[in-house]
């Protein structure tokens, strides 16, 4: 985990360290709000604008900020970017506003941010900080959107169902419908959908690294080493 | 005069809550008009499905009162949006909370005709079980509009009730105690409405106060 190329970053965000799906962090957000794809990405975007920016500003301070009292000044800075953004959504996309509602002022509490500063950014220069917010961030709002996606489909037959909160009246049209009369899993929009859901999301993701291990392990030893290390 | 580290770090803490306090302040001033034009337009939008734009000539989002009724109308403070067209009253609707829905209260809008029948009722917000109760919603199911027209003499007082209680409105297959609790609910804002009729419309404020509770 030293390794601190941008490469590793990126895919350390996207996949290998992914929030919701390795590190299990943000699961109130993740569970509650994800039964349409819609909502999953509009919460997973507010989260990634934050982090980025709350990544940003702790590389910027760490050498000013006393090890005592940097604890308080992340929550502080976490705090000020989560009230504005939560402004800004209010007046730009209201509706969305609407139906996320407690979920945007809870990102505070949403534990991979402050994770995130504590772990990454106070201690990496600007440059690659942005890059660990930014993959951090959209690595949680795929995993949001798709297990919002899987949740939809099966609960009300729908994908990207109310697509004009978010992109407008235009994007009305991107709304999928299975069929008109669709019943409906109702699990799948309870919170209970929302565990399994995302178990089955861990489970293809480990099914996933180990057929990864096995190709990798049978051409050559030597492949093998540099990609478990 | 060595500073104590302590001194230090409440400096830098201090300089970051000021910091911190000067971004949320300056967002809020950029965007407190915009979400307050949002707020306005989503309102005047439920209440343009309710008592239609062309029906009405007066600005329904401000002209508003405030009566007080929890028996009828559910809760200590209720607002009526009134509808005039040429001074002359058209609709009120009324912001009628349902006390007993299967989980918590239900907030409603209702919309009353001056001649005593129903514009349409909308659930604002409610927490009735997905699949089940959650039908009250205009979006997943038809039953709220169903309440358009209706009036306290069609059908008759004792019919308001749903079916399974002997009256006439539908209730949901495994979900009774929700539909039962709105019809209730409706039926006494009209019952309200009948006897407040003309001084829901009334101009002055003031007066409104008391009005209500006899």
């Amino acid at each position: 985990m030293s390794d601190n190329s941008y490469r590793s970053i990126i895919t350390g965000g996207l996949w290998s360290n992914n929030q919701a799906l390795v590190a299990l962090l943000g699961l109130c957000p993740l569970l509650a709000v994800t039964n349409t794809a819609i909502n999953g990405l509009g919460l997973g975007l507010a989260t990634t604008a934050v982090l980025t920016a709350s990544n940003s500003t702790v590389s910027l301070i760490r050498n000013l900020v006393r090890p005592e009292v940097r604890l308080p000044v992340f929550v502080l800075v976490i705090a000020s970017f989560v009230t504005a953004i939560e402004l800004s959504m209010n007046a730009f996309f209201h509706e969305l506003h609407k139906v996320l509602g407690i979920f945007i002022p809870l990102i505070v509490t949403n534990c991979a941010i402050i994770g995130r500063a504590e772990a990454f950014a106070s201690k990496n220069s600007l440059p690659r900080s942005v890059v660990d917010g930014l993959s951090i961030g959209i690595g949680f709002t795929l995993v949001l959107m798709t297990l919002g996606g899987m949740r939809e489909l099966m609960g009300q037959g729908t994908l990207f169902d109310q697509a004009h909160l978010m992109f407008g009246e235009a994007a009305r049209g991107l709304t999928f419908r299975l069929s008109d009369d669709f019943p409906g899993m109702l699990v799948a929009i309870l919170p209970p959908g929302a565990f399994i859901g995302l178990g089955m999301l861990i489970a293809v993701k480990n099914l996933i690294d180990k057929r990864l291990a096995q190709q990798a392990a049978k051409p050559e030893a030597v492949e093998a080493e540099s990609a478990t290390a | 005069m060595a500073r104590h580290p302590i001194v230090i770090a409440a400096f830098i803490l201090g300089a970051f809550a000021i910091a911190g306090t000067t971004l949320v302040a300056v967002t809020h001033a950029f965007t407190k008009e915009r979400i307050a034009f949002n707020e306005r337009q989503t309102l005047l939008k439920s209440l343009n499905a309710l008592v239609p734009e062309q029906s009405v000539d007066n600005d329904m989002v401000s002209d508003t009162l405030v009566v007080s009724h929890p028996e009828l109308l559910g809760s200590p403070e209720t607002t009526v949006y009134r509808g005039r067209k040429l001074d002359q009253p058209v609709a009120a609707v009324l912001t009628s909370i349902v006390p007993d829905g299967y989980s918590g209260p239900i907030k409603l809008l209702v919309a009353v005709h001056y001649n005593g029948t129903l514009g349409g009722v909308r659930v604002i917000s409610h927490k009735e079980t997905p699949g089940l109760g959650d039908k009250i919603e205009e979006s997943r199911s038809d039953w709220i509009l169903g309440f358009a027209g209706k009036s306290l003499a069609d059908p008759t007082e004792a019919q308001w009730k749903v079916k399974r209680d002997g009256g006439i409105f539908d209730q949901f297959t495994g979900a009774t105690i929700t539909p039962r609790s709105i019809v209730k609910a409706v039926k006494n804002t009209l019952l309200y409405v009948r006897e407040h009729r003309d001084a829901l419309y009334d101009r002055n404020p003031t007066q409104q106060a008391t009005l209500g509770q006899r």
